[in-house]
């Protein structure tokens, strides 16, 4: 009788019988297995790829590995003129084009110095928030689809169908705008226009409370992310984190209020943060609750904005547009505060180019995963899928 | 007509096969298949129709008059798919399970019985039966998801047997709780015993002041033994793809699928015989418009049983549509710390009932 010890599977106690190996006893010992969850899973949001080890159904650990939406953006851009780097934005954050394309205006705006009109800064930020709550919605659905929920998803979308149709009617396409130019905007808005956004506000302040009986205050709902997920506010800021993420950690930031651009400043409105009652500061549920407050704040954005338009007389929406974009030399750092956080632009430009030279994209999304793997830790699977949901990552933004 | 299927059914009856009555048995499964098949056909229609119309849609509108053949058309299209086994996958478990699976959730029909005439096997251990042989299930699952060689089909199927398992105690007592009140295990019996010229009056449910307890937890464990939601982690799809059923494709999967709405039917029968009079007519007479009477026969019978079934069905498909899904641990809370521990309540209140109270 001999022992034998298999790697990880426990000894084994062997007898040999002439010259037959039997095994008398196995004593048996758990082993870890390596599930890769993604790329093409239904709750990875994309093409995100989890290795994760895992000791029954408690993750051990969990490694994000990225890059299977890689379409070479920066370099990209260092091969096209200013204004055509705007149709490439939008294919970063395809659920928030119009903010990506205004993240992306302000910073060559701001590398330009030039003066833009009133009225086409109201639009943008109508067009942004508009498009602000279409990206939270499908944020909102598509966390509902990973906790099992299926009809929160399909409601939201019902109603994200009518921005897409708002959108549509001014840009012309339904995610991918190209709608807001370095200088100014492709086209004015239709005439109309605002009256039909005001009629969606209206429409939608019920919708969103609906959504929040069916889902938010749904007893499992509630059960499923409370407390799960929790990421203190320093580790938080250690790690870059941004918009709802951050400020589901308890962190009062917002770059329409503590960096302001555009008419921000003008507009009144307030940046929501999740007060400890609701929900455990920083879990799963405040992000959620933080980006459900949030649709209701860009309401009240558009809503203001809508009453302070100025008028569309002898109004052009191309008239600031500069003929051709050749920068003094100089480096340029400008962000917005997008759906999923702070889209920053960092662009260098040699002064004799009608290129840039270097065009970096800081992407929120990609920064909120990089947490993954600290949030992730010691997690049962169903919970992992309700961090990476709360974190709403668009692949297109991670992998640029 | 009537006397040529007479002569076609006797001449059926007298088929002996090694000794063995097999047209007998032939004679009692048809029906029992049709009624299956149906149910199961248009229980698939009617959850894509129900939830289509709690989601602001349409749902299938194109094949037939308002879709109404989507799910033949789906059974056809599954049938012609080309049959998949994985090179990995352990063969014969991957093409047992399924059918372990499907059997075992139509071999509980047998005991359904579905009007005064008519019960596939008057069993006077029925709803006992009813109980284990659902349990063969769980068998079925583990081979589907052991077979597989998947990690998710792995995942789905411990979550699956671990849920039915569970879920199998509290069910058991709240349905025996049923039968003190009735006394006996036969179905045919229980339902008899439900019979009466008030109605709804003479059922279970309201035969102690204690009764919608089992009810009520026979109702929501047998919601986690059919892996429906909120308790459908075993195919949580947002977590383990498709859970045991990852691998399958073509008719197999239609197996699977057919066999889990074939439970669904038959958890929603066995609820309405227990609680709600099976056959029964839910309606009173009164005084002189005898209602009750106008509404009960064979044919009667199997219209009620079988809307009771579907009304279940359509309360299961709301609770899909309408619900998240539990955690495994809230799963397992629930059965062990919730469910169970009043399933014991209700027993020994309805054993007193019955006792001290004619």
């Amino acid at each position: 009788m001999q022992e034998l010890d298999t790697a990880g599977l426990g000894s084994v106690r062997v007898t040999r019988q002439s010259d037959k190996v039997v095994i008398i006893e196995k004593d048996l010992a758990t082993e870890q297995m390596v599930l890769a969850m993604g790329p093409q899973h239904p709750s990875t949001h994309g093409v995100l790829k989890l290795e994760c080890l895992t000791d029954g159904e408690v993750i051990t650990e969990a490694e994000p590995c990225l890059g299977y939406l890689h379409r070479c953006f920066e370099k990209c851009c260092e091969n096209v003129d200013y204004p055509a780097v705007v149709p490439y934005t939008d294919r970063l954050d395809y659920l928030a084009g119009m903010n990506s394309e205004f993240a992306y205006a302000i910073t060559v705006e701001k590398l330009l110095d030039i003066e833009i009109p009133r009225r086409v800064e109201f639009i943008r930020v109508i067009v942004a928030e508009l498009n602000r709550i279409a990206s939270h919605l499908v944020a909102i659905g598509t966390y509902g689809i990973d906790l099992g929920a299926f009809t929160p998803f399909l409601f939201c979308f019902r109603d994200r169908e009518i921005i897409l149709g708002l959108l549509e009617w001014a840009s012309g396409a339904r995610m991918l705008y190209n709608y807001i130019w370095v200088g100014g905007l492709a086209y004015d808005v239709p005439a109309d226009f605002l009256t039909r956004v005001k009629e969606f506000v209206n429409y939608f302040r019920p919708k969103a409370l609906e959504l929040c009986n069916l889902l938010t205050e749904n007893e499992i709902f509630v059960k499923r992310t409370w407390g799960i997920g929790i990421m203190p506010a320093d580790v938080a800021i250690n790690y870059g984190w941004s918009g709802p993420m951050l400020r589901g950690s308890g962190v009062k930031w917002d770059l329409r209020r503590n960096d302001p651009y555009s008419i921000y400043p003008e507009l009144d409105f307030k940046v929501p943060v999740p007060d400890g009652k609701h929900s455990v500061i920083g879990d799963c549920l405040s992000r959620h609750l933080v980006r459900a407050w949030e649709m209701d704040e860009s309401l009240k954005i558009i809503e203001q904005c809508i009453d302070k338009m100025p008028s569309a007389e002898g109004f052009n929406s191309r008239s600031a547009i500069p003929k051709r974009i050749r920068p003094k030399a100089g480096e340029v750092y400008g962000r917005a505060e997008n759906p999923r956080g702070e889209l920053g632009f960092y662009i260098e430009s040699d002064g004799k180019s009608t290129k840039p030279l270097r065009c970096k994209a800081r992407s929120s999304c990609f920064v909120n995963l990089s947490a993954m793997k600290d949030l992730s830790k010691g997690q049962l699977i169903p919970d992992l899928v309700a961090i990476i949901g709360s974190i709403d990552i668009v692949l297109g933004e991670v992998d640029r | 007509m009537g006397n040529s299927l007479n002569a076609w059914s006797e001449a059926l009856a007298g088929f002996y096969l090694f000794g063995l009555p097999l047209g007998l048995v032939i004679i009692a499964a048809i029906p029992l298949v049709f009624i299956a098949l149906y149910s199961l056909t248009y229980g698939v229609y009617g959850e894509r129709k129900i939830s289509a119309f709690m989601q602001d849609r349409l749902g299938p509108m194109e094949v037939g008059k308002w879709g109404i053949l989507q799910t033949i058309a789906d059974i056809l299209k599954l049938l012609q798919k080309e049959d998949i086994v994985p090179t990995s996958a352990d063969k014969f478990l991957f093409v047992v399970g399924p059918g372990i699976l499907f059997v075992g959730s139509f071999l509980a029909f047998a005991v359904l019985p579905f009007s005064p005439a008519f019960i596939g096997a008057s069993l006077n251990v029925g709803l006992f039966y009813a109980i284990g042989i659902v349990a063969i299930e769980v068998v079925g699952i583990l081979a589907a998801g052991w077979g597989s060689n998947n990690k998710w089909s792995l995942y789905g199927a411990v979550r699956s047997v671990a849920q039915i398992v569970s879920y199998e105690i509290p069910a058991a007592i709240a349905l025996l709780c049923g039968a003190m009140m009735a006394g006996t295990l036969d179905m045919q019996k229980i339902t008899m015993l439900q019979s009466g010229t008030y109605g709804f009056a003479h059922f279970y449910l309201f035969h102690s002041p204690i009764a919608w307890l089992p009810f009520l937890i026979y109702f929501i464990a047998s919601l986690a033994e059919v892996n429906r939601a909120p308790f459908d982690i075993p195919e949580a799809e947002s977590e383990l793809v498709a859970g045991y059923f990852t691998e399958y494709s073509g008719m197999k999967f239609a197996v699977i699928f057919l066999a889990e709405y074939g439970s669904m039917f038959m958890v929603s029968a066995i609820i309405s015989i227990v609680f709600l009079g099976g056959w029964n007519s839910p309606l009173p007479n009164l005084g002189a418009i005898a209602l009750n009477d106008w509404t009960t026969g064979p044919v009667w019978g199997a219209f009620w049983i079988i809307s009771k079934g579907f009304f279940f069905i359509f309360v299961q498909m709301w609770l899909r549509w309408t619900l998240p899904r539990l955690r495994v641990d809230q799963l397992m809370y629930l059965c062990w710390k919730v469910l169970t521990p009043f399933a014991f309540v209700s027993f020994v209140l309805t054993a007193i009932w019955e006792i001290y109270i004619p």
